[in-house]
């Protein structure tokens, strides 16, 4: 129950946070990526307060034996970088740049009766389902 | 420059760090929507209610930010249904394969120096700014 209760006023935040920073609206992270064009460099401004937090914060936080509410930290202890890394992250941002959507903002625009959002989410879905057999 | 808005982009953006920081210091979790979301595929049911709860939690987030300041958001018109069910197919595809997408690397890998969410950030964003050139200056749609 402590679980779901953090992580519920954890994503209010964030819902929070990427409706305020406009990263809701895809023509504002399209013209974060037209670097040629019109280029508005809020995203920049929004990652930098993102990682001032979290670089301050997560370094002092694992230093502790486990989380409050949980028995362990659950971390990827991956380490290197491989193929499958970078040709996933290629492919998230060919289709990054042509919806203007990544995943936090598709779930955000929900709340916001946002159409293309629905579109955005069960196509994702689509994609996860095709990787799996993909991976097989 | 066009609508440059760095006040509220600074400001959204520690909001989000400080969701982030709240989940790992209480619940040892990353906070990575993609990894969120295709968990609840298979998730059993201790994995599944707070995966739902943050979700509902960001949704509700967007709701209520909406409701006191609707002029933040403006829809899209007339963009393809087609096209972004493409870009959104790639994105789900991309970000397993990649494990991660923007907030998983770019905020909380980052915030780890893990090597692994830096290559993966670098090599998201690039291809972003190319898809962009591509499809603006190349082949003039969607200006």
């Amino acid at each position: 129950m402590k679980l779901i209760v953090i992580a519920l006023i954890s994503g209010i935040l964030f819902g929070i946070g990427l409706a305020l920073s406009q990263m809701t609206n895809p023509a504002k992270v399209l013209n974060f990526l037209d670097i040629t064009g019109n280029w508005d460099p809020s995203l920049i401004f929004v990652m930098a307060g993102a990682l001032a937090i979290t670089t301050l914060c997560f370094r002092k936080i694992l230093k502790r034996p486990t989380p409050l509410f949980d028995k362990q930290f659950y971390l990827s202890n991956k380490s290197v970088i491989d193929k499958p890394l970078l040709m996933g992250a290629a492919i998230f941002g060919i289709g990054w740049g042509i919806s203007g959507y990544c995943p936090g903002p598709s779930i955000a625009g929900l709340g916001m009766g946002n159409f293309e959002t629905l579109v955005m989410i069960f196509s994702i879905y689509l994609g996860f389902m095709a990787h799996r057999l993909y991976n097989k | 420059m066009e609508n440059f808005t760095p006040y509220s982009a600074l400001t959204g953006g520690i909001l989000i760090g400080l969701a982030a920081t709240l989940l790992l210091l209480f619940n040892g979790r990353i906070a990575g929507i993609s990894g969120i979301m295709s968990g609840l595929i298979k998730a059993e049911r201790t994995e599944l209610f707070w995966r739902l709860a943050f979700l509902i939690g960001i949704m509700m987030g967007a709701f209520l930010f909406h409701q006191i300041k609707p002029d933040f958001y403006q829809p899209r018109e007339n963009f393809p249904v087609w096209l972004l069910a493409f870009g959104g197919f790639l994105v789900g595809f991309g970000t397993r394969m990649g494990n991660g997408c923007t907030s998983g690397h770019a905020v909380c890998g980052i915030a780890r120096f893990s090597v692994r969410s830096i290559a993966a950030t670098i090599t998201f964003m690039a291809t972003g700014f190319l898809t962009v050139y591509i499809m603006r200056h190349v082949l003039g749609v969607l200006a």
